[in-house]
């Protein structure tokens, strides 16, 4: 057991109580907060994987825009939410039977597949894996459409959103 | 070390977390939540195979970047029609929005 | 003899390793050491903002400021803390116990983890991120969150009102103030703290580069700060305290630690992008002088501040939102093109040469923009100014026929 392992199973451990406390949760607003610390520990993978750079975008992203616009709606619909409706619908027994079938699923094909045990590539010290994925995003032989187009979609999102949410006079 | 199947079946746990949420809460902002950590399991999966299986190609980690785009739009998107719907109807429970059924 | 923290952290690191402990057990001994003396010195240094913050601030309003405790009232922070020590800690009934408790933590906490990233001097730096400047809005992000916790636990309408109001604004001049940042990436040509103010030990600050993008990031950082004319978070003439209303005792004193010492904390960071960081004469000879030089830089942006908040009133919610998305994010967006064609075309060039090439396009980028705001502004006040007809009755809306 090294160092990396023991921090790897306290982050993963974190994380999958807080997705739980995510979906359990009564209070929407404690759902999100949860929410923020799923994902924060997410970051915190792509750390130990070495992508600095989307640990960091994933703070920026989802903590700091998609996090708070979620409190902002929740905030925003608040009628509901003190109410003691059912948190869940009458499917949960099912939705708890198909969740675990994927799980085990997952878990089954991963393990039968050879390439699971496969060690940890060197990275070599020449590549900086910043620079090659600024490269590759606007390289035309690469992502650079994909890249283009996800700009296209958030500008569409943007006059989406603000369309479906004006508040007509 | 860490080994690779230990982010693949921590990201697979997060994925039956995430579709449990979608599945099981009336709250649709809730669902929405789950769709997160659903996509976020994805993007652990896309990291660790590229830093196990290939990092001198890029395109996991140019994915990953791919799917913060497309939750952020989804989440703006979908939390306005939230939002409009809240306003109409007065409620954001998945089942009770039912307009079209009939 | 001249670089005294390295001088001791090798004598500490030999030590430790002559005790036969681990490497990696040393190293986390060292980083452990290495963060808690910059967090003390940094949140020492918080108690000595109190006491410069309210001697400036009397000085501009023609006051003594506080002068009875020790030498020019040097100790009266030390008392006010006491102060806040021995007050009731009180949680209000209704609020959200736990996240009415770690929110204080979480505003201190991630102004306090910045200063991870900003190099003090050319031999000392906490971490060396190649992400640096993307590290510092994600720390940005954070604090939102702990702003918005606050305002939500404390089950007050008043402390929600300025939490949304606080949450707005910061996540709208986030826009611009990314946006600029990427002008000073974009010259140092990497995104490092660390590479950022080597390259203007090089080469030149960036203020005369880009002087521009430097305004702008000033303001922006004003309202990510929250102070005025964007202080309508706390606005104490409309909604009393804003997010911090219930906090009473230690916890205010956290939010307001807080406060200055993020402004400090932007006073260091504006320092490091724009005006050089550690550089200055003899830094490389003597490198604990760039510490000097860089407090020195900082309490000059922290005074600029400062002198901002108590000369311009605050400024309407709806006037700020206008300024962001109708001035300062096209006006970012403009810099970061110009900037980036002007160094595609100039690169190679002697450096002489690029800098007055970036001089002078920021030049006339400031006119263009000056004689649009100028037209804009004639035309406001034509309209504003036209003589308007008295109030009459809607009589074509009959009432219960708008929806």
């Amino acid at each position: 057991m090294t160092a990396l392992q023991i921090i790897f199973i306290l982050v993963a451990a974190a994380t999958l109580g807080a997705g739980l406390m995510v979906v359990t949760s009564r209070n929407l607003i404690h759902s999100a907060l949860w929410l923020v610390v799923a994902l924060f520990g997410v970051a915190v993978f792509y750390v130990l994987l070495q992508a600095g750079f989307l640990a960091v975008a994933q703070v920026v992203v989802y903590i700091g825009a998609i996090a708070i616009l979620i409190i902002f709606a929740i905030m925003l619909t608040r009628r509901i939410m003190d109410e003691d409706s059912p948190t869940f619908n009458a499917n949960w027994g099912w939705a708890v039977f198909v969740a675990l079938i994927i799980f085990g699923a997952l878990t089954w094909v991963l393990t039968s597949w050879p390439g699971i045990s496969q060690p940890m590539a060197e990275l070599s010290e020449r590549s900086d894996p910043l620079r090659q994925l600024g490269a590759a995003l606007v390289s035309p032989s690469l992502y650079v459409l994909p890249f283009e187009l996800a700009s296209v979609l958030l500008l569409a999102a943007l006059v989406g959103a603000i369309f479906i949410s004006w508040e007509r006079k | 070390m860490i080994p690779l199947s230990w982010y693949l079946i921590f990201a697979a746990a997060l994925f039956s977390i995430g579709l449990f949420g979608v599945l099981a809460r009336k709250n649709a902002i809730v669902i929405l939540m789950g769709i997160e950590l659903m996509l976020n399991a994805v993007n652990v999966n896309l990291v660790a195979f590229w830093r196990y299986r290939a990092p001198e190609m890029i395109a996991g980690q140019a994915f990953a970047i791919m799917v913060f785009a497309v939750a952020a739009a989804e989440v703006a998107v979908g939390l306005a029609l939230f939002i409009s719907i809240y306003r109409r109807r007065n409620t954001v429970a998945a089942d009770e929005i039912d307009l079209m059924k009939w | 003899m001249l670089d005294p923290i390295n001088a001791i952290a090798n004598w500490l690191q030999n030590l430790l390793s002559s005790w036969g402990l681990e490497s990696g057990l040393v190293n986390f001994i060292m980083i452990l050491i290495g963060v808690l003396v910059v967090a003390m010195t940094v949140l020492v240094l918080d108690i000595l903002l109190v006491w410069v913050e309210r001697k400036m601030v009397a000085r501009f309003q023609d006051r003594l400021g506080p002068n009875r405790l020790g030498p020019f009232g040097l100790i009266q922070p030390i008392a006010d803390v006491i102060k806040l020590l021995i007050k009731e800690d009180i949680t209000p009934e209704g609020a959200d116990k736990v996240l009415f408790n770690i929110a204080p933590v979480m505003a201190l906490a991630t102004v306090l983890i910045i200063w991870a990233v900003i190099p003090f001097a050319p031999t000392m730096l906490g971490a060396s991120l190649n992400v640096g400047v993307l590290y510092i809005v994600a720390a940005g992000a954070l604090g939102t969150l702990g702003i918005l916790m606050a305002g939500w636990a404390a089950h007050n309408k008043y402390a929600l009102v300025g939490a949304f109001r606080m949450v707005a604004l910061v996540v709208s001049y986030e826009v611009p103030m990314v946006t600029a940042l990427l002008v000073p990436v974009i010259l140092a040509r990497s995104m490092g703290l660390h590479d950022i103010v080597e390259a203007q030990a090089q080469g030149g600050w960036f203020i005369l580069f880009s002087p521009v993008t430097a305004l702008i990031f000033f303001v922006c950082t004003i309202a990510e700060l929250g102070r005025a004319p964007f202080d309508l978070a706390e606005a104490e003439s409309e909604i009393v305290a804003g997010y911090h209303i219930e906090y009473s005792g230690m916890k205010f004193g956290m939010f307001y630690a807080g406060e200055l010492l993020h402004a400090l904390t932007m006073g260091a960071l504006i320092a490091s992008l724009f005006l050089g960081g550690w550089h200055g004469p003899f830094v490389q000879q003597v490198p604990i002088l760039g510490v000097v030089y860089l407090f020195i830089k900082a309490f000059f942006v922290y005074w600029m501040y400062t002198w901002v908040r108590y000369t311009v009133p605050r400024i309407r919610i709806d006037h700020m939102m206008s300024l962001n998305w109708k001035f300062f994010t096209p006006l970012a967006l403009v810099m970061v093109i110009v900037t980036a064609i002007l160094d595609k075309l100039m690169t190679g060039l002697p450096g002489w040469i690029y800098g007055l090439g970036m001089f002078s396009a920021n030049v006339l980028v400031a006119v263009i923009t000056i004689n649009l705001l100028r037209t804009y502004s004639q035309k406001e006040r034509q309209r504003v100014a036209e003589p308007r007809p008295v109030a009459q009755a809607d009589l074509a809306k009959a009432p219960g026929s708008g929806d």
